[in-house]
């Protein structure tokens, strides 16, 4: 009697929990992959076209979609979790699908100059506190940056040392030594940053800038020509090309020891020209350069007197009248200024009015 | 930018943090989608990237305006606008007679397209249509992959790659169990996707774990795979390259057999076994005193000689 009746308490209990285990159980052919760290179920089992096309696709889908997720949650719960704020939460594992990065993983900075040097001796870095006491001001302040301690530039009393000229600004050579430094550690930044990424700075002045004068471009054709393995010996021209002049050396010394009849020449000239008592003129120099300077000033004086008579002219019409003065002003300035302006100036005034 | 090898250095601190925030990092931020029209564009089309939207947001930008580009040609464009708004996936809705309703989902690495997928739109259910209560937005969603080509075909696992990467959400270290609200289903079948959004409602079991009963909320579509623009096996690679960094680090000297016991090895020097400490007892050791030894050796000679 006791035994029938414990053997039916536990097949009792044994169908209690099998029907609560049937509410979440799901029977599948294939068990589906999981990733929980994503929250993602793979399902690979085959779908059964003639049920989808039997049922409404919707309700078909749906069904397949409550028993996949049922499953997921299931996994899910098999996590350990724990009580965050009265919160329960679950803790999830790391990811394991393989997605692609956004960006490439980064490089490591490669170090400066400095830096090598330091490392090759030994130097290391030793951490300097932010606020210095400063007994002056009695109070913290800053190491470097705004307001600090020891600012050369912020001096209001600079002895002039015995050394220097009297007339000298000492406030703007200091202000002048700080931009220097400025620009010196700027240029040494991006040394730096063209070191680390291997890009060859050229020389000065071949960079490639806005505006290049013919100067500029020729110097740069000529450095890029002489830039070969043979130094430019084997380098075409171009049917026009004119040979480069003005390159290699400024300025060119005689041997010390050489020809010694060319040098007695050239000493013996020397003392001609120094005890002649005509002064040495090249004719046709000269003449050029009195023919500038006659031009120059020739343009300086028209200027002058155009931009007077013009300023004149435009104020008087622009207190009479008022209005439109800019225009009327623009109007008697083409009329009133320079002989050279006169008839485009009369007819600009014209068109203005 | 700081993009320029370092050359503009940012001015404020602000400055600063941005773009370290937008620089390559060794594990990343969400992936940032860019959803925008082509140059013709459908009322679905139009709907349904305010759904996609609506979903991914609030990491998605909607540009209202429309772009006469077209991806699978020409990606300059799409290139342009990622590295502004540093977004590494996208989404294209266009439409014209030869392809009605075409939804372009793709990636990007390092600003250059990764991978680009066509999908077609046959039939849409939008999140407006659909009348029922909807999920907070920012939710991380559950994905649920149905189907056996998304095994077997090659376009299909890349699509399931790149939806996983699409509306995956923030991976964080720990969930709500209560926040498991949004499901997203796909299924393939024929040639054809069919994508469900559910809201999850965990209902009373016997046990610790509810049983789930499904709501349909959200958009619904019915897609047709087109064209693919897949990246090649080797770019592929180097954009799942990980930096060594994040490798977990092995411990030495530990080992575990297939029963799962943990073993450890320890390393030690050379004894010398004639040297050894053993356990004293202190009844055996020899005593000083003739007649004592003489009693203590008759009875204790065969155990010292073990001992020994």
């Amino acid at each position: 009697m006791a035994a029938c009746s414990i053997e039916d308490v536990l097949a009792k209990a044994e169908q209690d929990e099998a029907e609560k285990l049937k509410s979440i159980t799901v029977q599948k052919e294939l068990d589906l992959e999981f990733d929980i760290g994503n929250l993602v179920a793979y399902d690979k089992n085959r779908i059964d076209i003639r049920q989808f096309r039997e049922q409404k696709k919707d309700d078909f889908l749906r069904s397949l979609a409550r028993d996949n997720t049922q499953l997921l949650i299931n996994e899910i719960w098999k996590h350990p979790t724990e009580r965050v704020e009265e919160v329960i939460v679950v803790k999830l594992p790391e990811p394991t699908t393989a997605l692609p990065r956004e960006k490439p993983p980064p490089k490591p900075r490669p170090p400066t100059k400095w830096e090598e040097f330091a490392k090759l001796k030994g130097i290391q870095k030793k951490k300097k506190t932010n606020l210095v006491w400063d007994d002056v001001a009695k109070e913290w302040k800053r190491r470097w940056g705004y307001k600090r301690v020891n600012d050369g530039t912020k001096e209001w009393l600079i002895e002039v040392p015995e050394t220097a000229d009297p007339n000298e600004d000492q406030f703007a050579k200091r202000n002048k030594a700080k931009k220097e430094k400025v620009a010196k550690n700027e240029l040494h930044r991006l040394r730096n940053i063209a070191r680390a990424q291997k890009i060859k700075v050229p020389g000065v002045g071949l960079t490639p800038t806005a505006q290049q004068s013919t100067t500029d471009l020729i110097r740069a054709v000529n450095v890029a020509k002489v830039s070969t393995a043979s130094a430019g010996k084997f380098q075409d021209r171009l049917p026009k090309e004119k040979a480069p002049r003005n390159t290699g050396k400024k300025r060119k010394f005689q041997p010390v020891i050489g020809n010694f009849s060319n040098e007695k020449q050239r000493q013996l000239d020397l003392l001609k020209v120094m005890d002649s008592k005509k002064p040495r003129l090249d004719v046709n120099k000269a003449v050029n350069k009195q023919m500038r300077e006659d031009d120059r000033e020739e343009s300086a004086a028209k200027f002058r007197k155009g931009g007077k008579k013009g300023r004149k002219g435009g104020n008087f019409s622009g207190k009479g009248k008022g209005g439109s003065g800019k225009g009327k002003g623009g109007g008697s300035k083409g009329r009133a200024g320079g002989k050279g302006q006169g008839p485009p100036g009369g007819k600009k005034g014209a068109g203005k009015r | 930018m700081k993009q320029y090898g370092g050359v503009i250095k940012p001015k404020t601190k602000r400055a600063k943090r941005f773009l370290d925030n937008r620089a390559p990092k060794l594990t990343e931020n969400i992936k940032n989608a860019m959803i925008m029209k082509g140059g013709n564009t459908s009322m679905t089309v139009t709907q349904a990237l305010k759904d996609i939207y609506a979903l991914k947001k609030p990491s998605a930008v909607l540009y209202k305006k429309k772009n006469i580009t077209r991806p699978f040609e020409d990606s300059t464009s799409l290139e342009f606008f990622s590295k502004k708004t540093d977004s590494s996936l996208f989404l294209f809705g266009s439409h014209n007679k030869k392809r009605p309703n075409n939804l372009i989902f793709g990636r990007l690495f390092d600003f250059h397209v990764l991978d680009m997928i066509e999908l077609g739109i046959e039939k849409y259910k939008s999140l407006s249509d659909i009348k029922s209560s909807k999920c907070p937005e920012g939710t991380k969603p559950m994905l649920v992959f149905a189907g056996d080509a998304f095994d077997h075909e090659n376009d299909h696992k890349r699509l399931k790659s790149l939806l996983t990467d699409f509306f995956r959400g923030p991976v964080v270290p720990s969930v709500r169990l209560a926040g498991l609200e949004h499901v997203l289903h796909f299924t393939a079948l024929e040639g054809k996707i069919y994508m469900r959004s559910y809201r999850s409602l965990l209902k009373k079991s016997g046990c610790r774990t509810p049983r789930i009963e499904l709501e349909e909320i959200g958009p619904s579509f019915d897609f047709i795979l087109r064209r693919t623009h897949l990246a090649s096996d080797d770019l592929y690679k180097t954009a799942h390259k990980q930096p060594k960094a994040l490798k977990p680090k092995k411990k030495k000297n530990i080992s575990h057999d297939t029963f799962g016991t943990k073993f450890g090895r320890l390393h030690m020097q050379k004894q010398d076994l004639a040297k050894l400490q053993t356990r004293k007892m202190k009844g055996l050791r020899k005593r000083r005193g003739p007649a004592a030894a003489a009693v203590v050796a008759g009875e204790t000679s065969p155990k010292t000689t073990e001992v020994e």
